[in-house]
């Protein structure tokens, strides 16, 4: 018994054993672990799978599964929702639908371009097309929606990224496009609309923070936090924020894509700007924070170091980019994928930030990695890695 | 032992031809906004429990469901095959009789072509020719790519005459823009005639009138004259000039109808463009268009859809209208809006429409 204790305490000091990594960006979308032991130093790819369509979605993890989306055919109309055993990457289940909604896209993005989330019971996959299926962790589909089939206007014919996050029996799911631009709350056991709200009629590719028992919802107009359960505002920032980068919470703070980078003190009802530094410009890459520090990815492949209390500069590392995946990271370590496939791991506890490692995947890469048993995950158009 | 054994067989026989009909009935039945999702999650659980026997069964059931439903259908058929193909039970000769009833869903008679691929990649191969004509725009790509084959092996042989006739099969057959500009390419490069807009079915001769004005977006949702009457020798105040009717006929090959040639490149304006399409029979239709600006398509005074989204990219056959023709004059009215933006890339002004079949095979119009 006191082994027992002592074990939850550590773990509650240290940081989880192993962790789950179920939406965009990780626990509470903060793009770091929250697990105890980081991945190795020296990181090797552990297994590949092959993936039958494109995709710049992330991998999630739940337990020993790795769930993945892409689509394919002529027109992306076929929608891959796939489960791996994080063990060998040997398919568990592979469930293929069919689109309902509009499959137009950026030639550059795809239909399979909204990361799926799970609340450690069930999958819920989010396409472009809006099509959103939910799946048991064994692949009995739960329930679905065609939310274009459901609201006729609601697409963006460059292609929509937005990933849902669950919360509190709550999928939030956005949906924010010129025309008919929405975010619905759905009850995660049926699928249906537990709220809807009307968002403001401009294309958003952001994704929702998940940030002190709020969803905070970017878009051009600001940021916008909610009740998960109800819809209801809980605070709105109205001073505009980016359309593509996602923000970040962290503490008691939430450092917002806007007008640089913004560190926001939100209370019921008001918000409190704790400062800005209008040079921190986020390229397409989402900030993260680590430890006592905002980095941030600029449009030419520049990490930037910052400090939380004052958003003032540390230093800048460039990188080999160009980027649309977003850094993630774990214990001390920082990890990022570029265009090209290029994985790097950076130290950002080195006098300037020091790019430790790279590995060459030689595939195109879109996307954020996942972290989740000391290991992480990425995938590309064709392929899943597991990099351990 | 052996009545044992009798009646677990019975029994088993018993689960095997369990009536589906109902739990089928059940996911058809399912609506807009997750209505039927509870129900249909029970439904799916009885289906995917059955025996694979019972994939025709399921598979018909898609027959005339909506989207939603057929992916209800399509995730249990695909539990089913997946179970049957470990268990090298797939009914394969079922699958065939479904596929070449062409009575059946496009939708289920693709699902039913993969799988009879994936348990008998030489019997799918065999029946690859037979869906040239096929209903299904999806199943006629794999015929379509085979005489593509074809064509190029006969070049290489240098036999250019079977080229020409096996590419011209497949341009006669293909329904998929990348497959259509493949063969039109290796046609002309064999230096034969390639009628693209006649191929497709686009609408190339309009009256068209503008500049009414778009300022502040507002003109999207403002009804001005031509969608009250159609009176091509009339003109109205326009937001720069005259607003007065002309008569256009596009050149392009893709059908573009580009308000920016006759009218000049104006901004925060709004157009429209009518034409009669004479059809010979009563039949449902699918108007098809490819626009990326603000835009709304009436077809004889019937709106059929609106969509105001600016700039974020156009392409042929964006959006499907389902519709029903009438015999002789119909009557297409299309409101184009430009909004204000002025960096390079929101010049255009300008839509294609065509006129279709659900399977994308043009209806020409009977004058």
């Amino acid at each position: 018994m006191k082994t027992i204790s002592m074990f939850v305490v550590m773990c509650l000091a240290t940081g989880v054993v192993r962790a789950d990594w179920l939406q965009f960006r990780g626990p509470n979308a903060a793009a770091v672990s929250t697990e105890a032991k980081a991945p190795a130093d020296e990181l090797k790819i552990a297994w590949t799978a092959d993936l039958p369509g494109r995709g710049l979605s992330a991998p999630i993890v739940v337990g020993e599964r790795v769930f993945v989306t892409c689509s394919s055919g002529p027109g992306q109309e076929t929608l891959h929702v796939f489960c791996f055993n994080a063990a060998d990457g040997s398919k568990r289940w592979e469930r293929a639908m069919r689109t309902t909604g509009r499959t137009m896209t950026h030639p550059k993005t795809s239909v399979a371009a909204n990361t799926p989330c799970s609340d450690g019971e069930r999958v819920f996959a989010l396409f472009s097309s809006n099509d959103l299926f939910a799946f048991d962790l064994d692949g009995n589909l739960l329930w679905l929606r065609g939310l274009t089939f459901d609201y006729a206007n609601a697409s963006n014919s460059l292609g929509m990224s937005q990933s849902p996050v669950v919360m509190d029996g709550t999928l939030v799911v956005q949906s924010e496009n010129d025309s008919e631009s929405f975010v619905a709350g759905l009850d995660v056991a049926t699928g249906r609309n537990k709220w809807k709200l009307d968002r403001p009629k401009a294309a958003n590719w952001t994704s929702a923070t998940v940030w002190k028992n709020t969803v905070a919802l970017q878009s051009s107009a600001g940021i916008l936090a909610v009740e998960p359960a109800t819809g209801k505002t809980v605070w709105d920032y109205s001073d505009g924020a980016s359309t593509i980068p996602s923000s970040v919470g962290a503490g008691e703070t939430l450092y917002a894509v806007s007008h640089g980078i913004t560190a926001l003190a939100p209370e019921k009802g008001a918000v409190t700007q704790l400062w800005r530094n209008e040079k921190l410009n986020s390229g397409t890459a989402s900030p993260l924070v680590l430890g006592d520090a905002l980095y941030v990815v600029n449009g030419a492949g520049v990490l930037i170091k910052a400090s939380v209390k004052n958003g003032d500069e540390a230093w800048k590392l460039r990188m080999k980019g160009p980027f649309s995946g977003s850094p993630v990271a774990a214990g001390k370590r920082i990890y990022i994928v570029n265009e090209r496939g290029i994985f790097q791991v950076i130290d950002p506890d080195a006098p300037k930030g020091k790019v430790l490692q790279e590995i060459e995947l030689k595939e195109t890469v879109l996307t954020t990695p996942a972290i989740s048993g000391g290991a992480l995950y990425v995938r590309s158009d064709a392929k899943l890695w597991k990099l351990q | 032992m052996k009545l044992s054994l009798v009646c677990l067989l019975a029994l088993a026989t018993v689960s095997a031809a369990a009536d589906l009909s109902q739990p089928i009935e059940v996911l058809r039945a399912v609506q807009k906004e997750g209505q039927g999702n509870e129900a249909a999650a029970k439904a799916w659980q009885e289906i995917v429990k059955a025996d694979a026997a019972t994939l025709p069964e399921v598979l018909k059931g898609m027959n005339g469901a909506n989207p939603l439903a057929e992916n209800w259908l399509r995730a249990a058929v695909g539990v089913l095959a997946d179970e049957a193909l470990k268990a090298k039970k797939l009914p394969v000769e079922a699958l065939v009789t479904f596929l070449k009833n062409t009575q059946n869903s496009p939708g289920a008679r693709v699902v039913a072509f993969d799988l009879i691929h994936r348990a008998n990649e030489k019997l799918a191969e065999e029946l690859t020719p037979t869906l040239l004509e096929d209903p299904s725009a999806d199943l006629r790509r794999h015929p379509v790519a085979k005489l593509i084959d074809a064509g190029n092996a006969a070049q290489e042989k240098k036999d250019n005459a079977a080229a020409i006739v096996a590419y011209g099969k497949g341009l006669g057959a293909a329904r998929d823009e990348d497959q259509i500009k493949v063969l039109a390419k290796k046609l002309r490069d064999l230096n034969q005639k390639v009628d693209l807009p006649k191929h497709f079915g686009f609408l190339m001769s309009w009256k068209m009138i503008a500049p009414f004005s778009n300022a502040d977006r507002t003109g999207f949702d403002t009804v001005y004259p031509p969608e009250k009457e159609l009176k091509f020798d009339a003109s109205y105040e326009g937001k720069t000039k005259e607003a007065k009717w002309a008569d256009y006929t596009s050149t392009d090959e893709y059908g573009k109808i580009d308000f920016n040639k006759p009218f000049g490149m104006e901004k925060s304006v709004v157009g429209y463009a009518a034409t009669d399409f004479f059809s010979t029979e009563d039949r449902p239709a699918e108007i098809r268009i490819g626009c990326k600006n603000g835009w709304k398509v009436w077809l004889n005074g019937e709106l059929l859809f609106a969509r105001d989204e600016y700039h974020r990219g156009a392409k042929l056959d964006q959006y499907k209208l389902p519709c029903q023709l009438k015999k002789g004059k119909n009557t297409i009215l299309v409101k184009c809006c430009q909004n204000e933006q002025t960096e390079q890339w929101t010049v255009e002004w300008e839509f294609q429409l065509r006129v279709c079949d659900a399977t994308g095979t043009a209806i020409l119009a009977a004058k």
